[in-house]
C-alpha cells in the first residue's frame, strides 16, 4: 500500500464558500426527518407506505430505492435547472425520475431478486410518488446542487424512517418476527399468544402512521396547527 | 439563446431524451446476464421443489445438474424429438400459443427426469389460465408414472387470500400419492373439487373456497397437460415391460 501523500497546489478562493455540513445544509438534511417529514407532517407518499410495509426487508430496500432515487434526480434537476425550458419542466423532471427508477428496478432485479419480486410494481409507482416531484418543484429547480443532494437524502430517510418504524411494528405483531427471524419466543404462542392477522393488512399501516403522527405531535408542539 | 423559443425547447427535449435512452439501454445490457440467471436459478428452485428438494437461489444449479437425469422434449404424438433443444428452454408460453394460433401440431412438450435417492421422478410443467392471469406449477410424477409425488405452483395475480392460496403449501401438499390414471390405466387427471373431495378420491383434491375459477383453471391445466405426456408414458410402461420378459 502507497502511503504517499499527494500534496495539491492550494485552491484560488473565489468566494468564501459555504462548508457542504454548514448549519443551513445540516437543517436540510434534519428537517425532513422530524418538522417536515414527507410522510407525517405533509402526508405524501401514503400509498407506498401501506404497500409495501408488510415486512421489513421490502420496506427496507423501498427506503433506500427512495432515498436514492429521491437524492440523485434533486441533484440531477439542480444541475440542469438554468437549462430547462420552463414550459416542459414537469415533463423534464418526469424523465429525469423515471429514469432513475428504471436503473433501481433493474438493479434490484439484478442482485436481489427476491425482493424485487416481492415489491413488484411499487418500485416502479415510485416514479408517481408524490414526495420526489414535490420536492424536485419546490427545492431543486431553485437551489444549488450540493444542497438540492442533501435536500433530497434528508427527505428520503425521513420517509425511510417511517417506512422501517411501521414495517417493524406490522412485523413483530403481524408474524412475530423482524428482518423474517422469529423473535416471538414458542413459548408464547404456547400460552396461546396469536399473531394479530389485522398487522399484516394494509389498514394497519395507517393506524400506525397515525399513532406516530401523535406521539410526534405530542413531543413537538410546533407542528400542532393553531386553532 | 431564448430559453422559451420553441426551437430550444425542442432541442433540449431531443438532447434529453437521447441521453436517457443510451443510459438506460447500457444498463439493461449490462445488468441483462445478472437477472437471466436469476430467472433461471429460480426456475430450477421450482422445479426442484416439486420433488421435494429445497434449495437456494445459490445452489439451485448444482442441485438441479446433481438430480437430473434426463431432459426430454416431446412432440404432440408424445415421441421424444432431438432437435438441439433441451426442455429447460422450452417456453411453455410460446408453447400454448401455438395451439391458439392453430399450430398445435408443432407444440412441444418439455419433460424432465430426476434421479433423488436411487429412485425415478418424472417433472412436468404445467401452465394455464387463472383468474386474473397466468397460472403455472410443476407436477412431479413418481417412477410408475401415475403416483404424483409432488406439484408446486404459481400465480402472477390471483386474489390474495383466496386464488392466491394454490401457492401455499397447503395446498400443494394435497396432491401427493394422488393418481392420474384409473385402475384399468385411463388417463382421469388429477381434480380440483369444489366442496371437498372425499379422503378416499384418489384423484381429486380439495378447492380453494372463493376461489373457484382459479381452482376450475387448475383443473384444466393439469387436465389438458399430463394428458399430453399420457402417450409417451404408455410407450415407457410398454418398454419396461418388455424388459422384464
Amino acid at each position: 500500500m502507497s502511503t504517499e501523500v499527494v500534496i495539491q497546489p492550494a485552491k484560488k478562493v473565489k468566494a468564501p464558500k459555504e462548508p457542504l455540513l454548514s448549519a443551513r445544509n445540516k437543517k436540510l438534511l434534519k428537517d425532513p426527518i422530524n418538522d417536515g417529514n414527507p410522510i407525517t407532517v405533509q402526508v405524501l407518499g401514503i400509498c407506498s407506505a401501506l404497500a409495501v410495509t408488510v415486512q421489513m426487508k421490502p420496506s427496507i430496500v423501498m427506503a433506500l430505492s427512495v432515498m436514492a432515487v429521491c437524492a440523485f434526480s434533486n441533484f440531477t434537476i439542480s444541475l440542469i435547472r438554468n437549462a430547462i425550458p420552463n414550459r416542459i419542466r414537469i415533463i423534464v423532471q418526469l424523465v429525469v425520475v423515471a429514469a432513475l427508477v428504471i436503473l433501481v428496478d433493474q438493479v434490484l432485479k439484478a442482485f436481489v431478486y427476491d425482493v424485487s419480486k416481492q415489491l413488484s410494481v411499487f418500485v416502479g409507482l415510485i416514479i408517481t410518488n408524490c414526495i420526489i416531484m414535490g420536492r424536485l418543484e419546490a427545492f431543486a429547480m431553485g437551489n444549488k446542487p450540493a444542497p438540492a443532494l442533501l435536500d433530497g437524502i434528508g427527505n428520503g430517510v425521513g420517509y425511510g424512517l417511517i417506512l422501517v418504524i411501521v414495517s417493524a411494528v406490522r412485523e413483530l405483531f403481524g408474524s412475530g418476527k423482524l428482518m423474517g427471524f422469529q423473535v416471538v419466543p414458542d413459548a408464547f404462542y404456547k400460552m396461546g399468544y396469536a399473531n394479530n392477522g389485522l398487522a399484516i393488512l394494509p389498514p394497519m399501516a395507517l393506524i400506525v402512521v397515525g399513532i406516530i403522527i401523535w406521539i410526534q405531535r405530542s413531543r413537538n408542539t410546533k407542528l400542532i396547527e393553531p386553532k | 439563446m431564448n430559453k422559451n423559443s420553441n426551437k430550444y425547447t425542442f432541442i433540449f427535449a431531443s438532447v434529453m431524451v437521447v441521453i436517457v435512452a443510451v443510459l438506460l439501454s447500457l444498463a439493461a445490457i449490462g445488468l441483462g446476464p445478472y437477472q437471466a440467471q436469476n430467472v433461471k436459478a429460480e426456475k430450477m428452485q421450482d422445479i426442484l421443489s416439486s420433488i421435494g428438494v429445497i434449495s437456494d437461489a445459490g445452489q439451485a444449479e448444482k442441485l438441479f445438474n446433481q438430480h437430473i437425469k434426463e431432459q426430454l422434449v416431446l412432440n404432440s404424438k408424445g415421441q421424444p424429438v432431438t432437435n438441439g433443444i433441451t426442455a429447460f428452454d422450452v417456453d411453455l408460453k410460446k408453447e400454448l400459443d401455438k395451439v391458439r394460433t392453430g399450430k398445435a401440431d408443432e407444440q412441444l412438450f418439455p419433460l424432465f427426469v430426476f434421479n433423488k435417492d436411487a429412485k425415478l421422478y418424472y417433472v412436468i410443467p404445467v401452465r394455464g389460465k387463472g383468474l386474473w392471469g397466468p397460472i403455472w406449477g410443476y407436477v412431479a410424477l413418481e417412477g410408475d408414472r401415475n403416483t404424483v409425488y409432488g406439484a408446486s405452483f404459481g400465480h402472477k395475480g390471483e386474489t390474495p387470500g383466496l386464488g392466491a392460496e394454490i401457492d401455499t403449501e397447503g395446498f400443494e401438499k394435497q396432491f401427493a400419492g394422488k393418481k392420474i390414471l384409473d385402475e384399468s390405466g385411463n388417463f382421469v387427471s388429477v381434480k380440483v373439487i369444489k366442496g371437498g373431495a372425499s379422503p378416499e378420491d384418489a384423484h381429486g383434491v380439495d378447492a380453494i373456497s372463493g376461489g373457484t375459477i382459479t381452482s376450475n383453471g387448475v383443473s384444466e391445466m393439469l387436465k389438458r397437460t399430463l394428458a399430453s405426456y399420457v402417450p409417451y408414458f404408455k410407450t415407457v410402461d410398454g418398454k419396461e415391460a418388455q424388459a422384464k420378459l
